[in-house]
């Protein structure tokens, strides 16, 4: 069976064809700022530019109507972003006359997740732009357990590296800068239970910068600190649960210091540590796809009348009834 | 003489017959630097808000030593309240923490998994993350995380939750916390909303 899945979420324009081994094709074209963060116009206004050459390029390699299932992912999102990939997707629904599959961007990184890996019932580290989460299966849905309190860690890391001239995406830039920090300056660690918190660490960081400290060690202090407050409430979840899997996923799971961070802590507690390929990491069409077709099989399809986004759409709100 | 060891996500916990070891043993994952702050931060203000927390009339173990990063105090014997939860314990939770936040102190981390019920009272076992703060913020957090660690594993959370509220009124300040978790949880959505990338 094959799957063709759209994500535009945020910045991310990406569509695959999926089946239930591997990823067939897959055609992205993110939206990249000239200046500052993401603006959702602009950001929807690229995604109608593009999305047309994108599927064509993908029905090149798949023929369309190969095609079993269209799948989207219906939220949680920018609404001016999502309504566009609502709408291609309806329209290739009615076109090619198949089933359509709205689907959760959050539990989508997350089955991909599973899919691409070893890991079976994982507490799942979700760490990008505007998530920041420990989400574990319990019973038919799966919870969140813990999440930041303000803003998600990837948009800390964006607005640390604007402040010291980066530009989008940040992330990177600081996982390079912190390789050669050799300080480190006390910031601001905000664990409550599971729950955490960034926006104060990125003001504290931005003071130190501010008041002349390297760069390097700058991004030094930040990773060092914010991934310790990951790891450690990744290993309280882990604890509370019972659970000696640990998956990570989003693309600031793609930093290789977050990653050796997560792999001590669960050696150290004889816990098995799985994190997707880097191309599974960011948002991409694939994990759309296969969490459509994923759900397709299990007996759920969206019909046109229930497809409008949904920017809100939390985990939480999905029945699971898959293994 | 026998122990049970529990590896917690902050600290390593030692249970013998009669008393329990608290350690913050080195973490490998974190610098050095980093590691040692909170390590002896941690230790230091968590013996110091046990022995608040008791005499403001909350039930806690009783603190017998502290040596660097080790806490040894008394052993509670008695059910999980994470196994046993019902309303009218939820209901003595709210009490309780209406103490603690009456006194300044701010739990850090109130879920079931925290506390032990033992002869009609509920112990409050951990204060690993707690500090002292009398913003209604803070407090506001506080009864945040314990509804959410609630909503995670409790299918009748919702009554669990008002129970709480119930308990939890007799702390004078208690409305203008509860209209911040509100706000809290609004805040979260609404960020949520913005920020998704």
């Amino acid at each position: 069976m094959i799957s063709l899945g759209i994500e535009g979420t945020a910045w991310s324009l990406s569509v695959a064809a999926v089946n239930e081994d591997d990823i067939l094709a897959i055609e992205s074209k993110p939206y990249v700022p000239k200046e500052g963060g993401i603006h959702p116009r602009e950001a929807a206004q690229h995604h109608s530019e593009n999305i047309g050459s994108l599927i064509k390029r993908i029905f090149s390699k798949v023929r369309p109507e190969e095609i079993d299932v269209i799948s989207f992912s219906q939220g949680p999102g920018m609404g001016p972003c999502l309504r566009i990939v609502a709408t291609a997707a309806r329209v290739l629904a009615l076109k090619l006359e198949r089933p359509l599959i709205g689907v959760n961007h959050c539990l989508a990184h997350l089955e991909a997740g599973r899919w691409k890996t070893e890991a079976k019932n994982p507490v799942t580290l979700y760490v990008s732009g505007g998530n920041s989460q420990i989400i574990a299966r319990r019973g038919g849905r799966y919870r969140v357990f813990g999440e930041t309190l303000d803003i998600g860690i990837g948009n800390a890391l964006d607005k640390l590296a604007r402040h010291m001239g980066l530009k989008h995406p940040g992330g990177p830039k600081i996982e390079k800068l912190a390789r050669s920090g050799k300080k480190y300056y006390e910031l601001p660690y905000v664990v409550k239970g599971m729950d955490f918190s960034f926006s104060g660490m990125v003001t504290a960081a931005q003071r130190l910068f501010d008041g002349g400290v390297e760069r390097e060690d700058v991004a030094y202090s930040f990773q060092e600190t914010a991934f310790a407050m990951l790891t450690e409430v990744s290993e309280r979840a882990m604890a509370y649960l019972d659970t000696d899997e640990l998956l990570l996923v989003g693309g600031v799971g793609a930093n290789s210091r977050l990653q050796e961070m997560l792999g001590i802590m669960c050696e150290d507690r004889n816990a098995r540590f799985y994190a997707p390929p880097k191309q599974m990491m960011g948002d991409n069409g694939a994990m759309i796809a296969y969490l459509g077709l994923l759900m397709y099989k299990h007996g759920y399809v969206t019909k046109i009348s229930e497809s409008t986004v949904k920017p809100d759409f939390r985990i939480e709100e999905v029945e699971v009834n898959w293994e | 003489m026998s122990v049970q060891i529990y590896l917690g996500g902050e600290a390593e916990v030692r249970i013998y017959d009669n008393f329990v070891e608290k350690i913050r043993r080195k973490k490998r994952y974190r610098i050095g630097e980093l590691d040692s702050i909170l390590r002896k931060s941690r230790t230091k203000t968590e013996a110091r808000i046990i022995s608040v927390a008791r005499k403001n009339g909350v039930p806690t173990p009783i603190i017998l030593d502290v040596e660097g990063e080790k806490i040894l105090m008394e052993r509670i014997k008695g059910d999980p309240v994470k196994k046993i939860m019902n309303a009218e314990i939820s209901k003595e939770i709210g009490r309780m923490v209406a103490r603690l936040h009456n006194a300044g102190i701010i739990h850090g981390d109130i879920t079931p998994m925290n506390m032990i019920f033992s002869e009609g009272k509920t112990y409050f076992i951990d204060f690993g993350l707690g500090f002292f703060d009398d913003r209604i913020e803070a407090k506001g957090v506080d009864v945040h995380i314990y509804f959410e660690s609630l909503k995670a594993s409790y299918d009748d959370w919702s009554e669990l939750k008002d129970a709480f509220i119930e308990g939890y009124l007799t702390y004078p300040k208690a409305k203008d916390v509860l209209k911040r978790v509100e706000e809290i949880e609004e805040r979260g959505r609404y960020v949520e909303r913005r920020m998704k990338s």
